[in-house]
């Protein structure tokens, strides 16, 4: 995996609380083998018309989201299904970060084995991110800090191993084989 | 000693290397469930890595989500019409083959859905941790375990090294005292639930339902409860292993037996959290104030009892966006509104208690004009109960369609869907927009109220009925 740092982008903004894994990506769509391509399908059912054409009033379509890797979303982001195919989706269409005041435990576990960030900031930062959609923010994972255009920043906390894994590109298996003499005495000692 | 949560105990059990502030807790896996939707990403990571799986006789595989339910796709009369469910079939029977992992595959009696099959085989055992690639592993919490969903990168960690890298989560405990009213069901329970704290409010938590009401519960009426933490925002529920916990599992395949069985009682019952364990969060639940309780927004926390009002937040914009999208005023009764499909089944209540109450509503009446409704076993065992009890044949005579087992209706990904725009009464757990298909408006509720909604063609008080 690519080490992430820094981000500098422009936001896009879903006020919607309670996004779920199935707005993020249709179960119909889950019948894939693999994880690349579900980018095409990600907000399938907010996206497209029932024809397949993009539906204009929906944010992903407007010219103003396009470049954006950051997505601001309403309270409870990721909520449901356990589905690796919603960060999956996420990251294949663009997204590196996603920003609210709650992201569900298991997206956001499943979000960092998959380089994107899910940032949980304040409601009064997260209330001036919806009002300003396209904002131009940085996000420094090493200081774990969210940057607006008016100068101001705010923390935000990350489980502290992952973090440590997504700045220099590791893989989170590396260290559970680091384990197995461990791993294996605890079978021998249970006798499981 | 200090006074220890049931959750503190399993933890602490399967701690392989504790938490520091670094690093999370190497927690061991005692039961590894998987299907054919998210399993095979981490097969592949295995299979390019050059891994194999640590422990297959902890790994158990069964077809249940992308798996059609109808009788002549299921026993290969014809192809599985979803052709891409049908690569993810054939995907996962290669894939148990080459790393050696037991699976029920289509045509085994021991089919069905992962969170059905793993309790009726005694596999699922209080104090283990278990995990799945799926949101409603919580299920398995009604035995006594510390079960959760995962992703499918941690499905690759669990073949790999039979552990998973966690932190510690906090713990909430949801009292609930009062005997439930006649035609108040389990499902109704939950969902209250579900309403009072809301579907974020068990974020970050483990909840363990306890009080009388709780240890009144039948060990399937337990699971229905346990399956629906994960729509309160947890990633796990636990009740406390009892009597009718021993009973449900003594004599099951995968049970203990003789000896071991008499060792393992034992150390369960030392399981229940101590007099005076201190839980991070709590709430009282009046059981006796219930009513039946049915969905009318997009999320399962947006619930109200069968006979009130829609509530009036016109001023809420989600609340107004989910009532747009499901057709639906503030103030309206639910009474009365329209249903075209009704859906009996899946992890949450596809279990043969479930099947017996629709049972109960539909022997000696018939579906009304213009319902589908689709009643499908979460088992092939509970199929063969159903058929044996007779309920089947009730069903039958209703008018009902009566399929082969698996997730169904519940998420659509396999030939079972609702039509844009139609209403479904459903006793599954999600009635998140498109669900059960796209533009499909979802109402969830217990196998009564399915029932009698169905019986009536409209949103139905089943109480009546009983």
């Amino acid at each position: 995996m690519e080490p992430i740092t820094q981000l500098h982008s422009t936001t896009v903004v879903m006020p919607s609380t309670n996004i779920d894994t199935d707005q993020i990506i249709p179960a119909r769509f889950l019948t894939v083998t693999t994880k690349l391509g579900l980018g095409k399908s990600l907000f399938a059912d907010w996206r497209y018309a029932s024809d397949g054409r993009p539906n204009p009033d929906f944010v992903l379509n407007q010219p103003a989201a396009a470049d954006s890797h950051i997505l601001v979303a309403g309270h409870n982001f990721g909520c449901g299904s356990s589905r690796e195919h919603a960060p999956w989706a996420l990251v294949d269409y663009g997204f590196r970060a996603v920003v609210s005041t709650a992201i569900a435990d298991i997206f956001a576990s499943n979000a960092l084995k998959n380089g994107l960030l899910p940032i949980v900031i304040d409601a009064a930062t997260h209330g001036w991110l919806l009002e300003h959609p396209g904002a131009l923010v940085t996000v420094d994972l090493a200081a774990r800090r969210l940057s607006l255009p008016t100068g101001a920043s705010v923390s935000f906390p990350i489980e502290a191993f992952a973090r440590h894994c997504l700045l220099n590109g590791l893989d989170e298996l590396g260290y559970l084989h680091s384990k197995l003499d461990a791993i294996a005495a605890y079978e021998s000692a249970r006798a499981v | 000693m200090t006074a220890r949560t049931m959750f503190e105990k399993v933890w602490t059990a399967h701690e392989v290397v504790p938490e520091t502030s670094d690093t999370p807790a190497v927690l061991y896996i005692d039961l590894h469930l998987i299907h054919e939707v998210t399993s095979p990403q981490a097969f592949a990571m295995l299979g390019a890595s050059g891994l194999t799986v640590r422990r297959p006789d902890r790994t158990l595989a069964t077809l249940d989500h992308s798996t059609p339910t109808t009788s002549d796709q299921i026993f290969g009369k014809v192809p599985i019409r979803v052709d891409a469910a049908a690569k993810q079939v054939e995907k996962l029977e290669k894939n148990a083959a080459a790393f050696g992992v037991e699976l029920f595959g289509m045509r085994d009696a021991r089919r069905g859905i992962v969170h059905v099959i793993s309790p009726e085989l005694g596999a699922t055992q209080p104090g283990m941790t278990i995990v799945c690639g799926d949101s409603h592993t919580s299920t398995h919490g009604a035995f006594g375990a510390l079960a959760f969903g995962i992703g499918s990168t941690e499905v690759g960690h669990v073949f790999a090294t039979q552990c998973l890298l966690q932190r510690k989560p906090k713990t909430f405990a949801v009292n609930v005292e009062g005997r439930l009213a006649p035609g108040v069901t389990a499902k109704d329970l939950i969902l209250a639930i579900i309403g009072r704290i809301g579907v974020s409010g068990g974020t970050g938590y483990v909840l363990e339902y306890r009080g009388a009401t709780i240890e009144a519960l039948s060990m399937e009426e337990r699971m229905t409860i346990c399956n629906m933490s994960i729509e309160a925002g947890a990633r796990a529920g636990m009740i406390a292993p009892d009597d009718t916990t021993f009973a449900y599992l003594a004599g099951r395949p995968r049970a203990p037996k003789d000896s071991a069985w008499d060792t393992a009682v034992a150390s369960w019952r030392a399981l229940a959290s101590d007099p005076g364990a201190l839980f991070d969060a709590s709430v009282d639940i009046d059981a006796s104030a219930l009513e039946p309780m049915i969905t009318y927004g997009t999320n399962p926390g947006m619930v109200v009892a069968i006979n009130a009002a829609i509530p009036n937040k016109a001023d809420d914009p989600v609340d107004k966006k989910a009532l747009d999208y499901m057709g639906f005023h503030g103030g309206e009764s639910m009474l009365g509104k329209p249903v075209d499909v009704v859906f009996i089944g899946s992890c949450t209540n596809g279990r043969l208690e479930d099947l017996q109450a629709a049972a109960r509503i539909l022997r000696g009446r018939t579906v009304a004009k213009g319902v589908h409704l689709l009643i499908v076993p979460g088992s092939q065992q509970v199929k063969r109960e159903a058929e044996a009890a007779g309920l089947a044949d009730i069903f039958k005579a209703a008018g009902a369609d009566w399929r082969e087992s698996g997730c169904s209706m519940c998420l659509g990904m396999n030939g079972d869907t609702v039509g844009a725009g139609q209403y479904a009464v459903s006793t599954s757990n999600r009635n998140f927009e498109g669900r059960q298909g796209v533009g499909a408006r979802t109402l969830l509720a217990s196998p009564y109220t399915a029932a009698a909604s169905a019986v009536f063609g409209k949103i139905s008080d089943p109480r009546p009925l009983l």
